[in-house]
């Protein structure tokens, strides 16, 4: 590199004195794995670094990457993750030290959960203060004497880790009770390799994958039963957590079953998955869900999260769970300054990383150190409240509040620690085009593995949103980097493609858990009743547009009659009916706008297209990285669309990009979707619903009888709606009339778009829906369908097409089509009764509560 | 000596058949100083399909069942045969040190208060407020000893709050109990044992019944009694030691243990999760006979 490109790239490169530079050396001379990536960072040039950048940003997104920010603002869920292009990079030497502090760590914590939970030597040695442990939230006496099997108790750890001013690496954080970050730093490191290959060059990155490979096989052996194939389970706390995207990506890189508390139950002190075609037993469960939250019979009782029983089952040791629950306990910033102590006593070792220096005030001593010093400390507590920030920087404390802080520690000593400020080194990041230096912190990832623990060679870095900020916190919009632990020697290249485990497929199929089952039946109901309703705006549209709407009586009618049938098919009265009807009639574009892109509208294409993307959401995990690409690029389209103002001519044509998108959405699923049934019922929920509307399309548009020239334009649109125009035109080569209509949409086992072609579909998925009957006979869904299908069968088209004076109507028509809804609007009851029958409230009972005492 | 046969039967009616419960009962009585359980026999009907029996942290008797088939009706119903032997103190024996000092010989003593300590911290049932502590300060008046001031503050509780039942329930706030002057004994229990730790002492909440006496010439009624609460503080060097702030009286031999805990929550006689939104019905009855 020529001093000359060096001077460009850096020039806002202005390193900070008061803290350690990760790029420079004391000498002021770059590093050298940073000289090296330099070199190749620098051959791209701006341009390419610019666009590359963005294209991190676009990979994110289009994998799905998201980060939920909790609280009101309507951008938090599914916030896109940032990445920097610039990673973090620790170099071989210095990592070796801090994977055997981190080894020694999670080591040193194992031995004292399992005392905690067992004996609690330490609190009797006086090693560690019973306010300490006895107080924190994270101690559940429940837990207390539970036998784990197994070398370790605490499965899996992780600690966040920064650079103070002296280059020291200092542990911040330890997290031991679900630890979160990997599946992103995995992300990254892919979003990383795929987008800038170059920078690997000449380096040696290690690999993250013997870490997965770990952790693989450390959960399976810790299957109770020593099964060949233990079934594995991830239980998340829903699509709203803060790290639902891991859990979900997780679980497809992992091949274990993604669920939630109420997709598990407890049966003879067992954990069963319910799923569509029965229970299947679980071994081992990975929890994404706080302890407390585990097990409302025995845990927090309001919870909706866990699993009734579950307690009793660990207990009995018929399943395992990583991490135990209970270990939150170690999450206690109070137990920090103890560590050194501990270490020498439990180890006979010193501490290999240092410990960010703490002050728990539940000693006199230490409490009035804390109260001295206060306004150059971080005061904590010592368990954290959901959502509430337990830290304090005091430096940011207005004076009555620093009196108020001092008495509140005062009055609960034991429940606060005093911490030091440090500063974090800084390191280059690239910030809209500019290389600049931001404070960073890492967190880093082991598991239990044999008699030891093996370390992620990596993890996911986090700078500060600013520059000079210490607070680093995804909920304060930082950005994420990856982390690089560069080796001297040989042997280790990257290699994208190594670092990807073979992913699993779930190996039996009916592993389908009843309530993913429902949400994929909801994807799919959703799914066509986007496209219906996009389908029937647009031929309506394009009528009102085209049509020389005051010069002919008939076309005039036939406007009206289809907007009443557009208000009939959405469900949006009064609409195009009652009272307001006329006024609407007059300039029908404001309430055309209105069901199409007003979201709080019940009906309206913007309302639903909102329900298809939550549905789609919660079953993150089925889609493939081609259907997210699909999808994000749907939602911003239709937000684009939603959000500028539109010509008629451009509505249709959001129309027709959003009817584009789901058709190929339809179309991706059918290769990738991994579960047999998954697809099932997605496409049962497709099928009903195209059955539903197409019956009410035709019931509002075929069965009055009207002007010769208003049932022709009314057919007509009913076939351009369905797209089934030309197939008519190819067929028949007549003139559009009734009974061919009729034949054409209702009973044409070879057009895609007609009812029986539907019927036909649905039949074959109900049954092969799980049965539960051993004989012959039917379950009740196929008696409904198989009744449906047969009546349409027999309909003869001259017939239903017979006009019936006295009514007006084509009343055989009419009929038909009450029929066919009643028997097939009962499908969905029958289904969800037997296969999603979860959904049941869970309830408490309490003696007490109405008890009589005295 | 007084001997008992406690039976304490819980009956849930549900609206619509459940198919699957997971309870926690405890019910059967421990033996403890003064009191002998020599048998305790739990039937459960529909009979359940997973039961087991163990001790909880506290050392209490801990059922847990689960029924797995559809029922409409669960019912609980513990036998217990108790014997208690009271040993019963002269005022002037218990220990004068200020309560202030015993604050203090509590905590020094590592291992041997080890199991003591925790019940000096304050629950989320046992919130300490400024008026809670206000309200202890009144009995523990400097230099007190501990067991004195405990025991004016029974007989304070038991004349300035008004025993009302149906107006608080498990899960009704200390302070909330102190604005009212109005509760039942579990209220009365918790407001103690709150006081008592807001001054760095230890209590604990007892789970219990009492012997009721019948009314001259008229036949107990069976089922009339009902479970009961109190609270007991450790006074170093005699132990734990029990108050009844809800009859204003030191238990005795009327006063028959279950088992306890830091509050309502660690000894709930019987809780349980059921799979239903519809509403249930319950109905409890206790009997505490006497047989010598």
């Amino acid at each position: 590199m020529t001093a000359g490109t060096q001077e460009a790239l850096f020039q806002n490169y202005i390193s900070n004195n008061y803290s350690y530079d990760e790029l420079l050396g004391d000498d002021g001379i770059l590093r050298p794995h940073w000289q090296t990536f330099f070199n190749s960072f620098s051959q791209l040039g701006p341009g390419q670094i610019q666009e590359r950048a963005q294209d991190i940003l676009r990979f994110l997104k289009e994998n799905g990457v998201t980060y939920n920010v909790y609280g009101d603002d309507p951008n938090g869920v599914n916030r896109p993750w940032n990445l920097d292009s610039i990673p973090f990079m620790i170099g071989e030497q210095e990592w070796n030290k801090i994977e055997r502090g981190l080894i020694q760590r999670a080591t040193l914590f194992d031995i004292i959960l399992k005392d905690l939970y067992g004996e609690r030597l330490l609190i009797k040695q006086g090693l560690l203060p019973l306010e300490l442990i006895y107080h924190h939230t994270g101690f559940l006496r429940q837990c207390s004497g539970i036998k784990l099997t197994g070398k370790h108790s605490l499965t899996l750890y992780s600690a966040d880790m920064a650079r103070s001013p002296d280059g020291k690496i200092w542990v911040l954080n330890d997290r031991t009770q679900a630890p979160s970050g990997s599946g992103y730093a995995l992300e990254n490191r892919t979003a990383v390799a795929r987008i800038f290959p170059e920078l690997f060059n000449g380096l040696k990155v290690r690999h993250l994958s013997p870490y997965f490979i770990a952790l693989r096989s450390s959960l399976e052996s810790l299957a109770p039963s020593k099964a060949l194939n233990p079934r594995i389970v991830i239980l998340t706390p829903g699509p709203s957590n803060e790290t639902y995207f891991e859990h979900s990506y997780l679980s497809s890189y992992l091949g274990y079953t993604l669920v939630q508390g109420e997709d598990l139950m407890v049966k003879d002190n067992f954990v069963w998955l319910k799923t569509i075609g029965g229970l299947e037993k679980v071994d081992v469960i990975i929890r994404r869900v706080d302890d407390v939250y585990c097990d409302p019979l025995e845990l927090r009782q309001d919870s909706r999260l866990g699993v009734s029983g579950l307690l009793q089952a660990i207990r009995s040791g018929n399943v395992a769970i990583a991490n135990p629950l209970g270990s939150s306990i170690l999450e206690n910033p109070g137990i920090m300054g103890f560590l050194p102590k501990l270490a020498r006593h439990l180890l006979g070792e010193d501490l290999i990383l240092p410990t960010i220096a703490s002050w728990w005030c539940g000693q006199p001593h230490e409490l009035n150190f804390v109260l001295d010093n206060i306004e150059k400390l971080v005061v904590k507590r010592i368990y954290r409240e959901s959502r509430i920030s337990t830290s304090v920087n005091t430096a940011n404390l207005t004076k009555d509040a620093l009196e108020q802080l001092k008495k509140n520690i005062k009055a609960q000593p034991h429940m606060y620690v005093g911490q030091e400020k440090i500063a974090f080194s800084s390191t280059p990041s690239l910030i809209g085009g500019n290389i600049e230096p931001r404070n960073v912190l890492f967190r880093s990832f082991l598991v239990s593995s044999g008699d030891t623990y093996t370390c992620m060679t990596g993890g996911l870095g986090r700078t500060s949103a600013e520059p000079g900020n210490f607070v680093i916190s995804n909920q304060l919009g930082g950005i994420s980097k990856d982390t690089w632990i560069i080796s001297p020697e040989p042997g280790y290249t990257l290699s994208s493609k190594k670092d990807v485990l073979k992913t699993i497929t779930p190996s039996s199929t009916g592993v389908l858990p009843s309530h993913t089952a429902e949400n994929l039946f909801w994807v799919g109901r959703y799914v066509e009743r986007v496209l219906g309703n996009a389908r029937f705006q647009r031929t309506v549209m394009q009528f009102v547009t085209e049509g020389n709407r005051l010069q002919f009586d008939a076309d005039i009618e036939t406007e009206q009659k289809l907007l009443q049938a557009l208000t009939d098919y959405t469900c949006t009265y009064p609409g195009f009916t009652g009272d307001e009807a006329e006024e609407n009639f007059k300039d029908p574009w404001p309430e055309l706008t209105d069901i199409i892109f007003n979201v709080e509208r019940q009906g309206s294409l913007s309302y639903n297209f909102s329900l298809f993307t939550k549905a789609v959401n919660t079953v993150r995990d089925h889609w493939s990285t081609d259907t997210w690409r699909v999808l994000k690029g749907m939602e911003d389209d239709w937000e684009a669309a939603a959000n500028s103002q539109l010509t008629n001519f451009r509505m249709i044509s959001a129309l027709d990009n959003l009817i584009t998108s789901m058709v190929a959405f339809i179309g991706l699923n059918r290769e990738s979707i991994s579960r047999e049934q998954g697809w099932v019922l997605l496409d049962t929920g497709r099928k009903i619903e195209q059955s539903l509307l197409l019956i009410n399309v035709l019931q509002s548009t075929l069965t009055e009888i009207a002007s010769e020239e208003v049932e022709y334009n009314l057919q007509e649109a009913v076939l351009k709606s369905h797209e089934t125009l030309m197939n008519f035109r190819y067929k028949y080569k007549v003139h559009i009339q009734l009974p061919l209509v009729i034949e054409l949409m209702l009973l044409d086992p070879t057009n895609p778009r007609s009812l029986m072609y539907q019927l036909e579909r649905l039949k074959a998925y109900l049954s092969s829906l799980p049965k539960t009957k051993k004989d012959y006979s039917l379950e009740r869904h196929e008696r409904l369908i198989l009744e449906a299908f047969t009546l349409l069968k027999l309909a003869d088209k001259d017939h239903l097409a017979k006009p019936d004076e006295k009514t007006g109507t084509h009343k055989n028509l009419e009929d038909l089509f009450d029929e066919l809804r009643s028997l097939l609007s009962a499908i969905p009851m029958v289904i969800s009764r037997k296969y999603f029958k979860h959904a049941q409230g869970q309830k408490q009972l309490f003696a007490s509560e109405d008890d009589t005492t005295i | 000596m007084a001997h008992y046969i406690v039976t304490h039967k819980t009956e849930y009616v549900y609206k619509e058949p459940i198919a699957l419960c997971h309870n926690i009962a405890r019910l059967i009585p421990r033996s403890v100083n003064g009191q002998v359980c020599t048998m305790s026999e739990i039937v459960i009907t529909p009979e359940p399909d997973t039961y087991k029996r163990y001790e909880d942290f506290f050392g209490n008797h801990l059922a847990y069942f689960a029924i797995e088939q559809d029922h409409i009706k669960l019912t609980v119903t513990v036998t217990s045969d108790i014997q208690i032997t009271p040993a019963i103190l002269e005022f002037h024996e218990y220990p004068t040190t200020p309560w202030e000092e015993e604050a203090k010989n509590i905590i020094a003593n590592v291992e041997e208060h080890m199991d003591i300590r925790q019940y000096i911290l304050p629950t989320d049932m046992t919130v300490i407020t400024k008026d809670v502590r206000d309200y202890a300060l009144q009995s523990f008046t400097p230099g007190r000893s501990f067991f004195e001031a405990s025991h004016d503050l029974m007989k304070r509780i038991y004349k300035d709050f008004q025993f009302k039942p149906g107006l608080t329930t498990v899960s009704t706030p200390v302070q909330e109990t102190l604005r009212l002057r109005k509760g039942v004994c579990q209220d009365f229990a918790h407001l103690a044992i709150t006081c008592i730790r807001s001054l760095g002492l230890p209590a604990k909440y007892i789970s219990g019944y009492i012997e009721t006496i019948k009314k001259p010439g008229k036949a107990k009624l069976v089922g009339a009694d009902a479970s009961h609460a109190w609270f007991s503080v450790y006074i170093p060097g005699t132990g734990w030691v029990d108050f009844d702030p809800t009859n204003n009286h030191m238990p005795t031999h009327q006063h028959i243990t279950i088992g306890w805990g830091r509050d309502y929550a660690d000894i709930a006689p019987l809780k349980g999760i059921i799979l239903s939104s519809r509403p249930h019905k319950l109905n409890v009855s206790v009997d505490v006979k006497r047989i010598d």
